[in-house]
């Protein structure tokens, strides 16, 4: 028999590639060994299981647009994207995914992660560095009244009196007010409003010499010293332009000081920046505020290189390279600039603020006073793979511990392997040796379905892995359609032999238009599902598809190999 | 030989007022309870917010728990799952920490909290979920999207391969599984994430299955242009099909209970609607489908030719499939 012989083949050929798509095979990726990560190569199946069964962290980013709008969201989150891919393949994760999806939106999952504060930290960065000068014109005392007046405008009453309540120990201004400041301040807010309209003229002609800026800034600063600002701001010690805040004026103060409002309240050319780091003076913990020039001498984009380093004098520093233009600009700026302060700003975070010594050209170092090694190393990786051209923000992120994956897999195949044997059980206990052959052919359609999973390279996720049972369950419906048929024929007096060809024959109608409108519905959920669900959806289509070739060929198959062996199948068939 | 159901003579199409008014009755039981208590309760993926997974040394007392998440994350529910030793911590983005923080620092000042309540070793995080607003309303809408373009597919589909009367019976009674799956979903408070609106599109497309094997039958019977009524048509069919439908279900229902017992607290959701997918489209395939189907026949009547019942163009793409395998 020709024909039975082509079908054999052509079964155990599928087989054979399925085994072969199956087979654990070498493949290069990285692996942690001993924490660090390294590229090895390692023996796997190659069947990639999701996050929700290894363990690992998803974020899904988009342009934060409370910071100003985006012109173009599309084309800014294309080159977001390779600054993302730049960074994290730096951290050193074992096949990461950094995908764009849609036109508003960055998916990054990171498998195996163990320090997710520090993955969303490095990705989330804008790591945009600029070199600004510190101010020595006084130009926070000159806007003081100003702030002041923004301030009351904008901070809640009850906000600034629990703030007050915790900072009378501040020595300076902040000593001035062990009072609550709820009833204080609206009469000081008044009269900073009636000086504001002065200074804003003094301010406003810079051309003016500095000294008479300087006294109508003190002048004006007088009346109000129990504004938010005043109140809050001392001089800083020795940098000029830097001033100290009480971290819980800190607290409050912040939001206010990164508005725009704020910021364009200050001197023309000046800017307000806090510190990154806190400092403690007296029991107290301080945070520092810089006035500085607002344009930059140099920023980030010209840096060529970076590369963390560890001194024992200085403690953990980022070492840094620029390109030659930015090395020649650098050096003139500098320059000019010799015993200025130097404020090295990330993000808008003053890291340090050195004093110039001599010019500076294409190599410097930005020290990271108490940081740890692992944040100058990130800090490095941040540098080199360069800013962020958006804003971005976390819009959701998902954390699986690995105990959860491994929990999640042990579970479901052991919920596999006793749904598998329920269905065994059913199926050849009511058609006996017909129920065997449908069971056989289970087994193809078991190993077809993961080869064709491995083959798309799809991921295997948990609603996956369910889905995979589910659909073994479903997958015999396709043979009951058929041996149903075939009992009916068989009722009708057929033939054994004819009986079969027409119990598949009438079954296949059905058969295939269940099983298309199945997959239709599976194409959708693929279309317009995420993460998981997608996974889901390939499961089921790929399961669908190995279930309508095993049900009308392998099974199909399997009967002409029995009805040819045994002659007793050809009288009675065991259904 | 084994069998069961074999040869009945049910006249199941009688029975279709009890059960119009059974699954009217379930429905509307469902859709009060929408009224009373509010809407389903879904998951954080479509309502915004965080979520942590715990899992404790001891088994910790809830009161305590809840003392110690409170001050970090006001109005958080504080849920046991699974076993005595794991909880989960639900808690909305609070309106401030969308300026500072974002979404996922809610979860981190849960976790501090925490370690200095019971110390870093006294529990673990299992897993950590943050959506942000945005992100939980496309979904929402992805999900209506993808049930309604689903839907429309299928109707387009099936009016190709049968007739339309037949396609927009199979929908209807699609649409009659959505809504009695949403109410056993409110009536038995199941968590909707997205695995279950995935549980749900399964259980659509598995009724739909049991319908289109029931419709096959019957566009079959109607080919053999025997001169009765399509309500007779109908019920032969259902008899002639009960036995596969008998052990289908039995075998999906085998493997969906191996999914409630063993596949853990994360599927469990899914299984639990799965399990009720299998009963709705058993009861809907016979009983909402079919009379719709005679419904739609009685206002619009096919096209009488001589007596025979079945319009001949309509059976034409199946019978040149029955051709093409019977050649094989």
């Amino acid at each position: 028999m020709p024909n039975l012989k082509y079908r054999l083949l052509l079964i155990g050929a599928l087989l054979l590639a399925s085994a072969w798509a199956l087979f654990p095979r070498t493949v290069v990726e990285r692996v942690k060994r001993n924490g660090v990560f390294v590229t090895d190569t390692v023996r796997r199946v190659p069947l990639k299981r999701g996050l929700d069964l290894q363990g690992g962290m998803h974020l899904t980013l988009e342009i934060d647009e409370s910071k100003g709008t985006v012109a173009n969201p599309s084309e800014a989150l294309d080159r977001a994207l390779t600054v993302v891919r730049n960074r994290i393949d730096e951290l050193g994760v074992a096949e990461p995914v950094v995908q764009k999806v849609g036109d508003d939106r960055i998916i990054v999952e990171l498998p195996g992660i163990d320090d997710p504060v520090r993955a969303q930290g490095v990705v989330e960065r804008a790591a945009f560095l600029e070199f600004q000068i510190t101010d020595e014109t006084q130009a926070l005392e000159r806007s003081l009244p100003r702030l002041d007046a923004i301030a009351a405008r904008l901070l809640p009453q009850a906000a600034a009196r629990t703030a007050s309540a915790t900072a009378p120990g501040a020595p300076g201004a902040g000593a001035a007010a062990p009072t609550g400041l709820g009833g204080l301040l609206t009469p000081g807010a008044d009269s900073a409003r009636r000086d504001t309209t002065q200074v804003a003229a003094a301010a406003g002609s810079d051309s003016a010499p500095r000294d008479t800026a300087r006294r109508a800034g003190d002048s004006a600063a007088v009346p109000s010293t129990n504004g938010a600002f005043s109140k809050a701001v001392q001089q800083g010690a020795g940098i000029p332009g830097q001033y100290f805040v009480a971290e819980s004026d800190y607290l409050r103060l912040q939001p206010l000081v990164d508005s725009p409002e704020v910021q364009a309240a200050m001197p023309p050319g000046k800017v307000l920046r806090w510190g990154a780091d806190t400092a403690v003076l007296g029991g107290q913990v301080y945070r520092s505020l810089y006035v500085l020039d607002s344009r930059p001498i140099i920023t980030g984009e010209y840096l060529v290189d970076a590369k963390p380093t560890s001194d024992p004098v200085e403690g953990n520093a980022v070492q840094f390279t620029l390109s030659r233009e930015g090395g020649r600009r650098f050096q003139n700026e500098t320059s000019r600039h010799i015993k200025d302060n130097m404020a090295v700003v990330l993000d808008q975070r003053v890291i340090t603020a050195p004093t110039i010594q001599s010019a500076i050209g294409v190599n410097g170092q930005i020290t990271l006073g108490g940081g740890s090694l692992q944040e100058a190393q990130d800090l490095a990786i941040v540098l080199r793979a360069g800013a962020l051209p958006v804003p971005l923000k976390v819009a959701e992120t998902r954390e699986i511990g690995a105990s959860l994956g491994q929990d999640s897999i042990r579970k479901g195949v052991l919920a596999m392997v006793i749904a598998v044997l329920l269905v065994m059980t059913i199926m050849i206990s009511y058609y006996r040796m017909s129920g065997a052959l449908a069971v056989a052919a289970l087994v193809t359609y078991g190993v077809y379905t993961l080869a064709v999973l491995a083959g798309f390279n799809a991921v295997l996720t948990l609603p996956g892995l369910a889905g995979f049972v589910l659909s073994i369950g479903i997958a015999v419906d396709a043979n009951v359609l058929i041996f149903e048929r075939i009992r009916e024929e068989l009722d009708r007096g057929k033939s054994v032999r004819l009986a079969i060809d027409e119990g598949f024959r009438h079954a296949l109608s059905a058969i295939v238009d269940s099983s298309v409108a199945t997959i239709l519905t599976a194409a959708v959920l693929y279309q317009y599902g995420t993460g998981p669900v997608r996974g889901f959806a390939v499961t089921l289509i790929a399961g669908i598809a190995a279930s309508l070739f095993t049900a009308i060929f392998v099974t199909r198959t399997f009967f002409m190999i029995w009805l040819s062996r045994s002659p007793r199948a050809q009288q009675a068939l065991s259904i | 030989m084994l069998r069961i159901f074999h040869n009945t003579q049910f006249d199941f199409i009688r029975w279709w007022k009890t059960a119009a008014m059974a699954t009217i009755a379930f429905i509307l039981l469902g859709l009060g309870s929408f009224a009373i208590t509010g809407a389903v309760n879904y998951s954080i993926e479509f309502t915004s917010g965080t979520l942590v997974q715990l899992e404790f040394r001891q088994p910790p007392n809830v009161a305590e728990l809840r003392a110690a998440v409170t001050p970090v994350a006001p109005g958080a529910e504080i849920t046991q799952y699974g076993s005595a030793t794991e909880y989960t911590v639900r808690a909305q983005e609070s309106e401030q920490a969308g300026a500072g923080g974002g979404a996922e620092s809610v979860g981190r000042r849960i976790q501090q909290a925490l370690a200095a309540k019971y110390g870093a070793q006294g529990f673990r995080v299992v897993r950590t979920e943050a959506v942000g607003p945005r992100v939980g309303a496309e979904l929402r809408r992805g999900a209506a999207i993808a049930m309604l373009l689903g839907s429309l597919i299928t109707l387009v589909y099936l009016a190709f391969r049968f007739e339309w009367r037949f396609a927009v019976a199979a929908v209807l009674s699609t649409a009659h599984d959505v809504l009695l799956t949403m109410a056993f979903i409110k009536l038995f408070d199941i968590e909707v994430s997205l695995t279950v609106v995935a549980a749900i599109l399964t259980l659509l497309g598995y009724s739909m299955n049991d319908t289109i094997i029931i419709f096959d039958r019957v566009r079959e019977d109607l080919r053999q242009k025997r001169k009765e009524p399509l309500r007779d048509t109908l019920n032969r069919a259902i008899n002639e099909t009960l036995p596969r439908s008998v052990l289908t279900h039995a075998t999906t229902l085998a493997a969906t209970i191996a999914l409630i017992v063993f596949a853990g607290e994360v599927l469990r959701p899914f299984a639990w609607v799965m399990a009720f997918g299998v009963f709705v489209a058993t009861f809907s395939s016979i009983y909402v489908a079919g009379p719709l189907l005679l419904w739609i026949e009685r206002r619009y009547p096919r096209p009488q030719v001589a007596g025979v019942t079945a319009r001949p163009s309509a059976p034409r793409p199946a019978a040149r499939e029955t051709e093409t395998a019977g050649a094989r």
